[in-house]
């Protein structure tokens, strides 16, 4: 058996590797995306300042507290204090002030932007500003390029695992090949297990590769452990592997393949995360994205990259990814059908 | 002797089309069998069915007596009409990643040597000639040392130079004690190369046998041939079956001499006639009819 998966696997890597045209599209396309997004986004471009304020809303009272009117600050309400204080750390809001007696405000000594905000606060001519209490929270900043690269990686394993599988099996299917080989001692099993352990391999070499290459350009930010990190990365890469292998199961015309395809990866590009946080998105469209493969990889990647997440904190995502990994394998080898027609 | 394949009620049912009606036959080891029949008889189907690659709707498929399995797929070289190998791989990669599904192996270098690839055996297989293609597909169909080879119309599409290499080398598998199960519509072919054919129409054999015991059986006569423009008069005095085909006549006789004095007649010279025995041609023809098939 393994003789057999090791043959088709190694036939299967020939063909990619040889086929450069491909290889260099998997290359150069997320390593392009990468610098292109680091040089959009890379300069302080946002120009308006944020403020936390710990409080509920109906409580907070202009007149009381005039720095709240002041212009060019963005005001925003937040409840969960460590939450408020973690993005403080990331540089993500600028000040998180609480109003009361005493009053309290937390900021970050390496923030530029916290520093004018603070002064803006200090200066508040309302004597129930002053006296506040300080502190500083230290933590270098999450730049765009640092949430974003999650995203970026996960996409192109994304379209690399689906495109790849998927499209392949349905060529090999059109043009023959599948029937040659249900023709020899070859089992179905035998010819899935070859084929994601082939594309995984490439998947996790280049998205590796992609990963250092960035790391060392634009010193892109990990909290966390690199282990799990390429744990996210393998099991997401097995669950998006699946699905592609689920998709191509039965279809045999490659037009017909690529429109399903992109039935799947567009919503998932959408809605799973790659280029904005679905934070402050309805309840509908969070459960929506959970149901995607992609969803789950991009969350815990990020918590691993961005806030140092264990491999404790990501296993319900793990086990997501697992569970559906079997449902698309399971469903896949049961509808896989050999030939054209 | 010993039955290498035997086939028992085959059916094969598509919407709408019964592709196989109820086939059965038996197929001696060590001969060259050949399936017969006009496009669209059902050959490809009943052949891809014995293989397993396509499901029959009902009817079994034995194996040296035994239902065809695991050994089957283990000892059986399939050479298939239409099919494709991996891209991007060379001659010796595609051989060598089939003969690594198979515990049994022939000898590589002499399966590359038979089939006339050793100056092919680095060139990607996507860059051969229809031949050099097809002398591949074969060679892949022999890397298990295989008892039992299937060649599905393994010489269409090839120069005639092409195909005398490739019976040489089906005959060559024959004379190590390969079975070998051909289907062709080329009647030349099959006759040169087979010991017993079936002939197929619509989804039935019509007919089955040696190819010298089927045309013995059909025919006691021989054929005049003379081309049409030679022949002036009105044949329908002439007893014997006459056939216009391709601007000749064709007249079936078992008595020349009679045959000839008539003709006689009716010809304006007989210098471009041709006395022939029948031909596998003649019975095909005979059993299938002249008219096109899709």
């Amino acid at each position: 058996m393994l003789k057999r998966i090791y043959a088709i696997f190694r036939a299967r890597n020939l063909e990619f590797v040889r086929d450069r045209s491909s290889m260099s599209w998997n290359l150069v396309l997320p390593v392009a995306l990468m610098f292109g997004l680091s040089f959009i986004f890379g300069g302080e471009g946002r120009t308006q300042y944020t403020v936390g304020v710990l409080q509920s809303a109906e409580e907070l009272d202009t007149e009381q507290h005039p720095f709240l009117e002041t212009r060019f600050i963005r005001f925003v309400v937040v409840n969960d204090e460590a939450e408020a204080v973690r993005k403080i750390a990331r540089h993500q809001i600028d000040l998180l002030v609480q109003f009361g007696t005493p009053g309290r405000y937390w900021i970050n000594p390496d923030s530029s932007k916290g520093y004018f905000v603070e002064f803006a606060l200090l200066q508040s001519d309302q004597p129930a500003d002053h006296g506040m209490q300080k502190s500083q929270i230290t933590g270098d900043a999450v730049r765009y390029v640092d949430w974003v690269l999650p995203g970026i990686l996960g996409m192109n394993m994304m379209f690399s695992c689906l495109f790849g599988v998927g499209y392949v099996v349905v060529r090999y299917r059109k043009n023959g090949f599948l029937k040659r080989l249900r023709a020899t001692p070859l089992r179905p099993i035998e010819f899935v297990i070859a084929q994601v352990a082939s594309r995984l391999m490439l998947i996790m070499l280049i998205t590796s590769f992609v990963y250092i290459g960035t790391k060392y350009f634009l010193g892109t930010r990990m909290d966390g452990s690199y282990l799990a990190l390429f744990l996210v990365a393998l099991i997401g890469a097995i669950a998006l592997l699946s699905m592609g292998l689920l998709v191509a199961a039965r279809v045999t015309s490659e037009e017909l393949a690529g429109g399903l395809l992109n039935l799947v990866t567009w919503p998932m590009m959408l809605l799973s995360g790659v280029w904005f946080s679905l934070e402050g998105a309805d309840t509908w469209v969070r459960n929506v994205a959970n149901v995607f493969p992609l969803t789950h990889v991009l969350e815990s990647a990020r918590a691993i990259m961005l806030d140092g997440a264990t491999l404790v904190d990501v296993a319900p995502a793990l086990l997501s990814l697992l569970l559906m990994s079997v449902v698309f394998l399971g469903l896949g080898a049961a509808m896989f059908r050999w030939r054209a027609s | 002797m010993e039955i290498a394949l035997e086939a028992r009620h085959l059916v094969k049912h598509y919407p709408g089309v019964l592709a196989v009606d109820d086939v059965s036959f038996q197929v001696e080891a060590g001969i060259c069998f050949g399936l017969l029949g006009p496009n669209g008889a059902g050959k490809t189907t009943t052949v891809e069915i014995i293989e397993g690659v396509t499901p029959a709707t009902s009817g079994e498929v034995y194996y040296f007596g035994k239902p065809a399995g695991n050994r089957f797929r283990e000892e059986a070289g399939i050479q298939f009409q239409n099919t494709a190998l991996q891209d991007y791989l060379t001659v010796r990669e595609s051989l060598e990643m089939f003969q690594s599904l198979y515990n049994r192996r022939a000898d590589l270098e002499h399966i590359i040597r038979e089939c006339s690839l050793e100056d092919l055996q680095d060139r990607d297989n996507r860059k051969l000639s229809g031949g050099q293609r097809q002398r591949l597909f074969l060679a892949v169909a022999l890397v298990n040392k295989p008892r039992l080879v299937f060649l599905d119309e393994p010489t269409t599409g090839l120069d005639p130079q092409a195909r005398r290499n490739f019976w040489d080398l089906v005959n060559r598998i024959r004379s190590d004690g390969t079975t070998v199960i051909l289907t062709t519509h080329y009647m030349d072919e099959a006759q040169i190369l087979c010991d017993e054919i079936a002939i197929m129409d619509f989804g039935k054999i019509i007919t089955q046998g040696s190819p010298a015991e089927l045309l013995r059986q059909r025919y006691q006569s021989v054929i005049i041939e003379i081309p049409l423009e030679d022949v002036s008069g009105d044949l329908d005095s002439i007893e014997h079956r006459v056939l216009e085909t391709q601007g000749l006549i064709e007249i079936s006789t078992d008595d020349v001499n009679t045959s000839l004095e008539v003709l006689a007649t009716h010809v304006s010279g007989l210098n471009r006639m041709k006395i022939r025995q029948p031909n596998l041609e003649d019975l095909f023809l005979d059993l299938t009819g002249h008219s096109l098939r899709a």
